[in-house]
């Protein structure tokens, strides 16, 4: 039999039916839906007369256009509450569950799925959401889709695809002290470059991969899409069903035992062939940084911001990038000061993040002139950080911990960084103005925030963990 | 889901020369809180149209009364970032019936061909050279054939071959729709849940 991969594996027995020069009819085990990109797709069903087909394999939750104080109380934008309302009338219309605000497994829905139980090794799951790729780290193949294809999904369970072509990413040797998951994807965007793998599915393997914790796994997963790829898996291995076991709802099934042993067979063969490889050694990443508006744009923290040549075909792009920054071309930015630091998203606000900033601070105050958004992914993250006492350990070096959301990563709700300002910030994008007009945003770990934020300007964390 | 007709188009072009346009410039996401799809035309490129002040920005291209038309030539990389569908909405309700660039994203791809904006994948030096001419002539002139995958500058007739996967040229020829296509095979599907529920 010819050597399959994981992604082909998934995919192919996934097809319903392949149209002849044409897309895959793709069967989706799980969908997630959220306020933001689902009410046009329900319209869509209701102006069709027809109900959501299977609404048991849909999942729903608020996590985009909520507020990260004052839950308990009305949300004050008018068009922001409508929205969440309308995810509310929607779900209870078409019998879809629902995890809305102030339910105690809400959460952002890259971190509640996984959480909960929803994802599970060999499934299909889609959202109206480009970073899906994050469940992709369950050795799922996951992957985000605009609002036409949700209408696809909740019609149907399916919804048409063409097959992307295959990368592998292996990470071999050991990740440095000071070095995390987010500055490992961050340096292989900088190398691949915001469209590297545009057309792609990656899978990452690799000892450095292998070593890697669940929350790990699901920020590598989580930033595929910043390359351009389609989503980024990881074969399911003992780390996995160790995660797994620990929810209550998976643990509890009749069928568990036998679906440990399906997921232990689900990786790629030994010879498998991919469209495209590359390989990076964990030993020679450095706590990243972004300097630039997208998320390519990173170096070493250490490092200067490249020069381009004046010729290269996107220099005006560039230019205009670093310009927008209020950077220059060779410029270091260690010691560069920073006026706000945001740790949460669904690339980086699991408990392990908070756990990395929350012994990075300890003992320690925050920095006068940095304003700090500790945004947990979830609500099952808050409460983990209470019970642990990081929100006390947070407390005392002067950082509050907000309730969760989405938050500052899109700012489509109050928080905001003002025009001109510096954010180091652990969530995924640093395009221009996406945390606001006029912001400006440098990507980084939740060691490298931590440092920023009592710091008061870029820092080393090797620096302080030093200490 | 669109259902209108993707005809032979013959127009001008706005020419935005510049890589890596992501969703969130497209449309920032503080204009996504509408639960239709109409009328997010009004804050495409928001925050380059206008200036702090909501006043238009003269430097900016769409606001250029040399430059309009409905096509967009824009750089590599177009439409990569958030999967949000309002950026092809926005698009399309400002007036746009195709975006020409190097590479697209995959999932405006696949949102532009779901609502009838027809992406145009030419070579980077076409490209190159397609932007400087219509920077430099604004009146240029060019034709899009979807029947033939041709797209021409006028008069000089210099055409290129573009791709487009023949389901989806079919859809955009003909109007039609994915949920419908979809709708009709839900025998198919049913059956394919009933094998897959025996496997377990
Ligand atoms: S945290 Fe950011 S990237 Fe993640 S789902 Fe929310 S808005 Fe999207």
């Amino acid at each position: 039999m010819q050597p399959y991969t994981l992604f082909d594996r998934i995919w192919d027995s996934h097809i319903v039916r392949s149209i002849e020069g044409g897309p895959d009819v793709l069967y989706i085990d799980q969908h997630y839906i959220h306020e933001v990109t689902s009410p046009q797709a329900f319209n869509g069903l209701r102006e069709r007369g027809i109900p959501v087909f299977r609404p048991s394999s849909t999942l729903a939750t608020a996590d985009h256009n909520i507020p990260t104080t004052d839950q308990h109380l009305p949300i004050r934008d008018a068009l922001s509450r409508l929205q969440v309302e309308k995810l509310a009338e929607n779900c209870r219309m078409y019998g879809i569950r629902l995890f809305g605000l102030n339910n105690p497994d809400n959460g952002i829905v890259h971190v509640i799925g996984p959480e909960l139980g929803y994802t599970l090794p060999g499934m299909t799951i889609v959202c109206g959401d480009s970073h899906t790729s994050t469940h992709g780290a369950f050795g799922t193949v996951a992957f985000g889709i605009g609002t036409s294809e949700v209408e696809m999904v909740l019609a149907t369970q399916c919804i048409l695809q063409y097959k992307p072509k295959k990368m592998r990413i292996v990470v071999d040797g050991k990740i440095q002290n000071g070095v995390t998951a987010k500055d490992v994807i961050l340096h292989i965007i900088s190398q691949l470059s915001a469209h590297g793998a545009t057309g792609y599915f990656v899978e990452y393997t690799g000892g450095a991969i292998k070593n890697l914790s669940m929350e790990g796994r699901m920020t590598i997963c989580n930033m595929s899409i910043e390359m351009g790829a389609r989503g980024g898996l990881i074969a399911a291995d003992d780390t996995t069903i160790d995660y797994l076991s620990m929810i209550p709802s998976v643990r509890s099934r009749s069928d568990y035992h036998k679906l440990v042993k399906k997921w232990k067979e689900l990786k790629s063969d030994q010879g498998a062939a991919f469209d495209r490889e590359h390989e990076f050694n964990a030993e020679d990443i450095r706590p990243m940084i972004t300097y630039g508006t997208n998320p390519g744009m990173g170096m070493a923290i250490d490092e200067a911001i490249p020069i381009i040549a004046s010729h290269s075909a996107g220099i005006a792009s560039y230019n205009k990038s670093l310009e927008y920054m209020g950077f220059k071309p060779g410029m270091k930015i260690l010691g560069h000061p920073v006026d706000y630091v945001f740790l949460g998203s669904c690339t980086n606000g699991r408990i392990e993040d908070l756990r990395a900033f929350a012994q990075m601070v300890k003992g320690k105050k925050k920095a006068s002139n940095v304003t700090a958004l500790i945004v947990p992914g979830s609500k099952k993250v808050e409460q983990q950080a209470i019970n642990e006492g990081l929100d006390r350990i947070l407390k005392d070096a002067g950082f509050e911990l907000r309730q969760p959301g989405c938050s500052s990563c899109l700012a489509m709700n109050e928080d905001k960084i003002p025009a001109g300002k510096f954010s180091v910030s652990t969530s995924n994008r640093n395009f221009e103005g996406r945390q606001g007009p006029g912001s400006r945003t440098l990507l980084a770990s939740p060691l490298t925030a931590a440092a920023a934020a009592v710091t008061g300007k870029i820092t080393d964390p090797r620096d302080l963990l030093k200490d | 889901m669109s259902k209108v007709r993707f005809e032979l188009l013959e127009t001008t072009c706005v020419p935005l020369p510049l890589e890596n346009i992501d969703t969130d410039q497209i449309i920032p996401a503080r204009f996504l809180s509408a639960t239709s799809r109409e009328g997010f035309g009004e804050n495409l490129f928001r925050d380059w149209r206008y200036d702090k002040s909501g006043n238009l920005s003269k430097e900016f291209i769409l606001n250029d009364p040399r430059y309009s038309g409905q096509v967009l030539v824009a750089g590599r990389n177009f439409g990569c970032g958030s999967s949000r569908e309002h950026a092809v909405w926005a698009i399309y309700d400002y007036g746009f019936r195709a975006v020409v660039s190097s590479n697209f994203a995959d999932i405006f791809r696949n949102n532009s061909l779901n609502n009838g904006l027809l992406p145009v994948e030419v070579p980077e030096k076409y490209l190159r050279e397609l932007l400087d001419l219509v920077r430099k002539n604004p009146g240029t002139r060019v034709m899009i054939d979807l029947e033939k995958q041709l797209f021409t500058v006028l008069p000089a007739g210099e055409s290129v071959l573009f791709e487009i996967n023949s389901y989806k040229k079919e859809c955009l020829l003909r109007g039609l729709d994915d949920v419908d296509y979809l709708l009709n095979m839900r025998d198919l599907i049913k059956a394919y849940e009933l094998r897959n529920t025996a496997d377990k």
